[in-house]
């Protein structure tokens, strides 16, 4: 049963009052906010056990370790991978990319060979191929995109040669709510011999994820964004291809033996994680794991396409003047971000005239600069939902964003 | 809401007029100096083009931009405040204004700006969007560095 009444009960800043109001937090997608759970779980790991994990023969070192790595367990469930070995922690999903760009770019990229991404990325899964691009020669392309947010699928053939190695997608783009049909991609890809990678940092969080049937080769995701605390994400590999890649970082924890003259590599999936790890935000993430299981993803989504939805249809019932939306008013192929632009009204003063009334939005370019300038705007205002928020919270967005066109055009209240 | 709340920044709509109806907008053909910033994170942009008096009095400026209410009202107000000034004096005024922007909330801002200017103090009630009253005048010694 999916009571969003009680499920907002267990966040503790929901609570809280900005300026005089209640806080209405619309910037999941840059960061979600910590059920007590979680919370509680990060204080019981330091007040209870904390110890280095691995190697340890006291007791807590003991205790550590179990928790650390069966809360890789349940991130590994999570998303369906074939083993809890094929799931390395990372700082995010800027670090799981810039670990494949080295770690795998480094032996597979060569001078000629093709990258191909879409035009709705992220900084993340973009600058580290521009990189990779650059210190190897190599060429990147990008699918062209519709009118309407979606990538125009019918071209994609005819873009993957057999001199591409990589297509790297987002699932769920963060400035449009778009979801990418990223099986579909990476099976255009498997048939030219290309790896898929797929940006899940927006999707992960949002709807459920099985790493077997997307058939993905990577996935990269951060635990900040789906309940979990900062600084933890996780990347998972296929196992072919991880056995083939080279560590990223080296020193200690990853090493099997080491001499004066050389070392050999730990097993996965330490080999990929050197010096000692984020032991508690580990574990918190495995407890946000635990509360998103515990609602069952198919009803996290469900609760989002209901809210996106009802976002179109009050918006569009309020008729507003000079009000842009961007991304696919469908909202089976949308996530729950909603991003629009006023005409005469500049995002960063509807953010700051949204703030005052307690709504938290996200305006700029949502670090997506290049799609965000093709769309012909500077920036645009994003509100972004997760499952916490409510139709109410919506109505107040509708208000907020009605009153604050009639401030900033004709100053009258 | 409370209105109060967010006339703690677009303060007695000094910014939203100057928002609305920038001042000293009309292109100029021939001027002697010109200065431009861009804050590429948001995209707003400010430019400036002065006639001067003389070797070094400002006789004319020109504004033109894109951006927030907060940048474009910057913009306007400055244009206003410099309008006669020395570029030595529009030198001076720019590094005053800089400095009183940057201190802390609730610390006092020294002596006084002319006229509507002071109607920018008001945006150090919101840090994040200092940087935009700013714009302007780094617009503003970038074409004073040009004199220099």
């Amino acid at each position: 049963m999916f009571d969003v009444e009680k499920i907002r009960g267990d966040f503790p800043i929901l609570s809280k009052k900005v300026y005089g109001n209640p806080l209405v937090y619309l910037d999941n997608a840059a960061t979600s906010q910590k059920p007590r759970q979680v919370i509680d779980s990060l204080v019981d790991y330091y007040e209870n056990y904390n110890a280095n994990v691995h190697r340890g023969v006291h007791t807590l070192s003991m205790e550590a370790t179990d928790r650390f790595e069966e809360a890789r367990e349940k991130v590994a469930r999570f998303i369906n991978a074939e083993s809890s070995d094929l799931v390395m922690w990372t700082r995010n999903a800027s670090e799981s990319l810039n670990l494949i760009a080295y770690s795998w770019g480094e032996d597979n990229v060569h001078e000629g060979d093709e990258i191909l991404l879409t035009p709705m990325e992220h900084h993340s899964n973009l600058v580290p191929w521009q990189e990779l691009a650059r210190r190897k020669n190599a060429v990147i392309k990008f699918i062209p995109m519709l009118e309407n947010g979606t990538l125009n699928m019918g071209e994609v053939d005819d873009l993957i040669t057999e001199r591409t190695v990589l297509v790297s997608a987002v699932h769920m783009s963060n400035a449009l709510g778009t979801i990418n049909p990223v099986r579909e991609l990476g099976e255009k890809a498997h048939r030219q011999g290309a790896k898929i990678l797929v940006d899940g940092a927006q999707s992960v969080p949002h709807m459920p994820t099985n790493v077997q049937e997307l058939d993905c080769d990577f996935l990269v995701f951060s635990g900040h964004k789906m309940l979990g605390p900062t600084g933890i994400g996780a990347l998972y590999v296929k196992q072919d291809i991880l056995n083939t890649m080279e560590p990223f970082l080296t020193g200690g924890e990853m090493v099997l033996e080491v001499s004066y003259q050389e070392a050999s590599w730990a097993d996965l999936p330490m080999r990929f994680e050197a010096g000692t790890p984020n032991i508690a935000d580990s574990i918190g993430l495995g407890s946000a794991v635990d509360y998103l299981n515990n609602l069952g993803m198919e009803n996290v989504r469900k609760h989002e396409k209901d809210l996106i939805s009802y976002a179109l249809n009050r918006f569009q019932e309020a008729g507003l003047e000079g009000m842009d939306l961007f991304g696919p008013d469908d909202p089976e192929i949308r996530g729950g971000v909603f991003s629009f632009n006023t005409v005469d009204v500049h995002p960063h003063d509807m953010g700051t005239f949204l703030d005052r009334m307690g709504i938290a939005v996200r305006t700029g370019h949502h670090c997506a600069m290049p799609l965000i300038r093709s769309l012909g705007v500077a920036a645009t205002v994003r509100a972004s939902f997760y499952l916490y928020n409510t139709e109410r919270e919506v109505d107040i967005l509708v208000d907020g964003v009605t009153e604050a066109l009639r401030y900033f055009r004709d100053g009258s209240e | 809401m409370d209105q109060n709340n967010i006339d703690d920044i677009y303060r007695d709509r000094i910014i939203l007029d100057h928002c609305r109806n920038p001042r000293n907008t009309s292109p100029i053909e021939y001027f002697d100096l010109k200065g431009d910033a861009v804050n590429p994170f948001c995209g707003d942009e400010i430019h400036f083009q002065i006639v001067l008096k003389g070797e070094n009095s400002i006789e004319r400026i020109q504004f033109s931009g894109e951006g927030c209410a907060i940048n474009m009202a910057s913009g306007s107000l400055l244009s206003e405040a410099v309008t006669g000034l020395t570029l030595k004096e529009a030198g001076q005024l720019a590094i005053r204004f800089v400095e009183s922007m940057r201190k802390p909330i609730g610390e006092k801002v020294e002596g006084s700006f002319i006229g509507e200017l002071s109607a920018l103090t008001s945006v150090r009630n919101f840090p994040v969007r200092v940087k935009c009253a700013l714009l302007a005048w780094s617009a503003l010694e970038d074409a004073i560095s040009e004199r220099k």
